[in-house]
Order: C-alpha cells, then structure tokens, then sequence
C-alpha cells in the first residue's frame, strides 16, 4: 500500500481510502504486524494486549479513558485570529485547518476539560495528534493557558498530554511565542502551589517538548513514547549515522532523568490521582456522579483514594 | 578583503574598480580622484537601492554574513570589566553560549551572548552558536545569580537553532531550553535581548523571553530555518526563498505584529560594514530599554513581561 500512497495523486488516494474505512476493523499493530480486532483494542483502551504498544488515541477518548466513568466537562477555549500571517505552501494554511477540522470534529489541536479522577478534582487538557500532528500554534497555546488559568481558580492540579511534532510552522513566529506564553502561565500555576503533571505520550517532540511539556512538577511518559527536542530523522541526517535502538524512547529518558515514571495508560489515573493526593495538603474532592449533598468536613479531609474507596 | 553576498554583485563590480584605480594612481600620477568620486557616489546609490529592498531570503543571507559582528563583538565594545563565567555546574562548559558579569554603561549586568565564532577554528570552538543543554543551563545559572545580585540581563541572540545531536538529547536539550525560559520569565530584574543575526528558533526563545526583544535592522527571528520550512512544508529546501517571505521572519514584519519593541538601524549596506557604528547604535537602544525599569519593583518588572507575552497575538 505504501507505494500506491506514494505515487497515486490526492484526489484518487481520498477515493481508495475511503474505500478501505469501513473494512477498518482489523487493525494492524504498529510493532508487531499484528492482526488485532478493534473492539478488543477499544475494550483495552488501544494498548495492544499481546504486544504491549500504546496506539494513538483520539483526545476525546484521551479524556473518557481518564476521568471517572468517561465523565468530564468540557471548557471552552479562546477564540484566536485564523491565518494570521496569510500563509501558503503548497496548499493554503486555511485549507488545511479546514480538512483537520472535518477529520478530526475538532476546533484545534488542544482540547480542555475538567472532572474528576478517582474523586479528585482535576483540570486536563489533551493534545490531538491527528490534527495537524498535535502542533503548536495559538489556539492550542490560548487552549493551554486557559486550562492552566481554569485549574488556578478552581483549584485543581493540571494534567497535560502531550502529543505533537511541535511548532506550527503556518503561523510562524506567533506559534514560536506559544512557548513563553504557555511558560508564562505555568508559573503562576506553580506560584499558586497546584500541582502541574505533564503525560508525555507518542510523540512529543520539538518546541512542544522544549516548553510546557517539560516543566511539569512530574513527567510520567507512556511507554514505548518518542519524545525528544530534534526529530530523530534530523538528528540522523546531521551525524550521518543509525541511531541507537530504543533512543528518545520513554524508557530512554526515564533512563536518563528526564521522566519520573513510565506507566501504562490502564495506570494512569489512579497514579495522577495519588501523586495529586500526596503533592496537595487538600485536594479538591468531587462528587460528580452523585449530587447529593455531603459533610464538607469529611469530604474536604479525606485522602482522594479513601473519598474514592467510600463512592464505590 | 570584502566577502560580497550574491545579490551584492553590482556593488562588488563597482568597489572593485575604485580599488583598482586606488592601485594604478599610486603607480603614476594618473589623475584618477574624479573617476574615483564618481565610482564612490555609484556604489553607494547601489548599495541604497539593495539594502532599502532586502527580501527577507536576502535578510536572511546579510543576518549570517560571516563578517557580520557577533556576541563577542558587542561585549567588547559594550561591556566594561566583561568577566566571563563559564560552566553549568552539571556537566560542563558549552561555549556556543558565552556568559559572563560586566559594567554597561555604569550600571552592573550579566551577559548572554550566542556566539558563532569567526574563523574555522572559533566556529568549531563555539559550535558555530549551536548550544547543547550546557548552554542553556549556564545561562540559567547566571540569570539567578543576576536576580540574587540585582543585575539586569542582556541577551545577544544569534543562533541557527539549539544543537541536535545524541548527546543533546540525551542530556535534556528540550529540557533545558524550557527551564531557561522559564528562567528568563522569572526574573526580578530587567532583562532586554538583542537579537544580532539569526533569532532561530527554540534556541532563541530560550534567552529571549524578556521584558524588551530588540532587532538589528537586517537581522531574522523564526520558528525555524527557512531552508527547514521549506524541506517540511514543500519537501524542497531550495524554496527557502519561499518559506522566508511566508513566515515572515524580518524585523519590520515582527514589529507589525507585536513580537518584538524596537528596530536598531543598521549603517548603509548592513551592521557588517561598520560594526563600530551599528553596535554603538544598539547600544544606545539597551541603555535605553533597559533605563525604562530603573527604580522598579522585582513584582513590576515580572509583571510587565509576563502581560506582554501574553498579550503577543491577541490583537491582530
């Protein structure tokens, strides 16, 4: 199939893969080859359960994985100017946010939400890899800032997944200023003494990985993650060698202190909910299945895992 | 010997024979001062007419023009008692980012300064200004030596990039980088940065989230390489003369759109030509800049940087 991508033109390759879509129920497992059954991907939230490789996964599902119950409240984003440097390449940079937009029925490459992880009280915002690889420009930036804003006021950790190629090179500089921006708004973040826990997932690279990505107060990556500040093909072509197996892979940077912790994504809430319980004196608990009222006292005293234990 | 760009071609011709008839007017007492004169006038009214039209792919050649003045450059001519510090206290000493304490204009500051080197030997020395994570966490050092001390800081940004390599990665470049932005963004104390040739990218932004960004009139600041956006974006590093104009990476088009505060002027045919003056004219601009937060809070001056960047964007 990968020669036909190569050689056949847009039109007629939209055409053979809309064709393949509905057939699309054994998915092939990008480690090993194998032949696997969607639902039993989705059941396993897309790890693939013989070979262990974390696939890609849409934000949304991102966020139902991770909240109690797949339950969460989405928060609005700032609107931002589109297209502010008129960008063209070979196609124009408004028809590509165009085709991402229907691709993925999202606004951009960053979406925020707020609910509860084993009944603590959390603020998460998650980056989409499918739209236009997960790349940084000023909707995802005002997206991060909002969510860092939101978590300040309301009082709750912030948890960032990060998945991106880094900078969105259609808006330029202005993608560049995403960096000190979201950095900006992290510190306050941290002046407020809330927890800031960035996820690193498959891939997290460049200027993503150069700014908020990696000033988390905790990294925990995914395993088997590409995370790294040059891509590995760049770093390839300026040495002009093979790189070594496993590099910029998360059990590579866990190797070299660069993350505190590789965890599986079947782990992932019950560990953000302990560090978030451990990190804070008082982590914010919420009942947002139940909404009958309850003893403040208690609620507000009770480790996040015993107020979670209690629930069930 | 004058290194000529390509576009500066008409310009060379012309320099070159006034150079010639200087060499056959010291042989005979041919009198040649008229012919001189008017060769002068002619090279000079070429040179406006290039220079008052850079493209912004021309721009990008003249901001990585081997003569151009670099970092050392200007700390020699700007900063008194310059004491270079070196070493990150981790792992080592990257000179490709040069740091130091010094005396600017009366008043006590630390130096950043990116610095590609000027000869074979200087450039490898300095990793033609390509930091590693060393770089980048000595200048972290220095920024909190510079709050603890109440020194302003100053920034001499002129880097294609932070330096991809195995080792960089495996040290932390992204790391580090975000840490010395994060460091930058901190500060209790003025910060000013002065971006002299290329301002590339993450590499940049490491030492330049400060209260004031200034530019050198020819100098560019992007995301990334043009030759970069044009091998991702149209597959084809020769569009780099695309990418450049696209992403628009001059400092008149970034002061339109509020990236950066002020543009230094560059004497006639680019800071290369006169480094004495074009540095003495950035001068006056940091001692400017940086005048505007004497006598202000450690709050205040933390404040006003973080509004203005997250202002950046918010109004075009």
């Amino acid at each position: 199939m990968n020669w036909i991508n190569n050689v056949v033109r847009p039109k007629i390759q939209s055409f053979l893969q809309k064709r393949d879509t509905p057939e699309n129920l054994w998915i092939k497992c990008p480690e090993t080859g194998e032949m696997v059954f969607h639902r039993d991907l989705e059941q396993n939230q897309w790890v693939v359960p013989s070979s262990g490789c974390h696939m890609r996964i849409s934000s949304r599902k991102r966020l139902e994985f991770f909240f109690d119950d797949g339950a969460f409240e989405m928060l609005e984003t700032p609107e931002v100017t589109v297209d502010p440097l008129k960008f063209r390449d070979e196609r124009r940079y408004t028809d590509r946010l165009k085709d991402a937009k229907v691709k993925t029925g999202l606004d951009d490459a960053v979406i925020v939400a707020s609910g509860a992880v084993k009944g603590t009280k959390i603020t998460a915002a998650v980056q989409d890899f499918a739209f236009i690889g997960g790349s940084l420009g000023m909707a995802a930036g005002e997206a991060i800032i909002a969510g860092l804003d939101h978590a300040r006021k309301a009082g709750t950790p912030f948890v960032l997944f990060a998945a991106s190629g880094g900078a969105r090179m259609q808006e330029g500089i202005l993608s560049l200023m995403q960096m000190p921006r979201t950095t900006a708004a992290i510190r306050l973040l941290k002046e407020a003494g809330l927890p800031y826990i960035v996820v690193l997932t498959n891939p997290t690279t460049g200027g993503v990985t150069a700014s908020y990505a990696m000033l988390g107060d905790i990294h925990i990556a995914e395993p088997g993650a590409l995370i790294g500040f040059a891509g590995p093909r760049v770093i390839e072509q300026i040495i002009r060698e093979k790189l070594p197996e496993g590099f910029q892979r998360s059990e590579y940077l866990l190797e070299h202190g660069m993350v505190d912790m590789v965890v599986h994504r079947h782990e992932l809430p019950e560990t953000v909910a302990r560090i978030c319980s451990l990190l804070m004196s008082e982590p914010v608990i919420t009942k947002v299945l139940e909404p009958e009222p309850q003893d403040a006292e208690t609620t507000d005293n009770a480790p996040a895992g015993e107020k979670a234990a209690e629930e069930a | 010997m004058r290194s000529y760009l390509e576009f500066e071609k008409p310009i060379a011709d012309l320099e070159g024979k006034v150079q010639e008839l200087r060499t056959m007017s010291g042989d005979d007492a041919v009198d040649v001062d008229e012919e001189i004169a008017r060769l002068e006038t002619k090279a000079n009214q070429a040179l406006k007419d290039i220079y008052s039209k850079l493209t912004p792919w021309q721009k990008t050649l003249v901001a990585r023009h081997p003569d151009r003045p670099h970092a050392a450059d200007y700390i020699d001519q700007l900063i008194e008692d310059f004491t270079p510090l070196a070493g990150d206290r981790k792992f080592g000493e990257d000179s490709a980012i040069v740091t130091g304490i010094g005396r600017f204009r009366g008043q006590r500051v630390a130096v950043i300064g990116q610095e590609k080197g000027h000869d074979t030997q200087s450039r490898l020395k300095h990793n033609f200004g390509m930091a590693r994570p060393e770089g980048y966490r000595k200048a972290v050092r220095i920024m909190e030596m510079a709050d603890r001390f109440g020194l302003a800081v100053i920034s001499f940004v002129d880097t294609a990039g932070a330096y991809p390599g195995i080792g960089a990665e495996e040290r932390g470049q992204a790391e580090a980088i975000a840490r010395s932005t994060e460091a930058c963004l901190k500060l209790g104390v003025a910060n000013a940065a002065l971006i002299i040739g290329e301002g590339g990218s993450g590499g940049a932004i490491a030492i330049a989230s400060t209260n004031r960004v200034i530019m050198m009139e020819h100098s560019i600041y992007s995301v990334i390489s043009p030759e970069g956006a044009a091998s991702i974006l149209w597959r084809d590093s020769a569009r780099a003369q695309d990418a450049a104009t696209n992403m628009k990476i001059t400092a008149q088009d970034l002061i339109k759109l509020g990236i950066i505060d002020e543009i230094v002027e560059e004497p006639l045919g680019g800071a290369h030509r006169d480094p004495g003056t074009a540095i003495a004219k950035a001068g006056e601009a940091l001692e400017r800049v940086l005048g505007e937060f004497h006598g202000q809070s450690a709050d205040a001056i933390r404040q006003q940087r973080h509004e203005k960047f997250l202002a950046i964007g918010r109004n075009l």
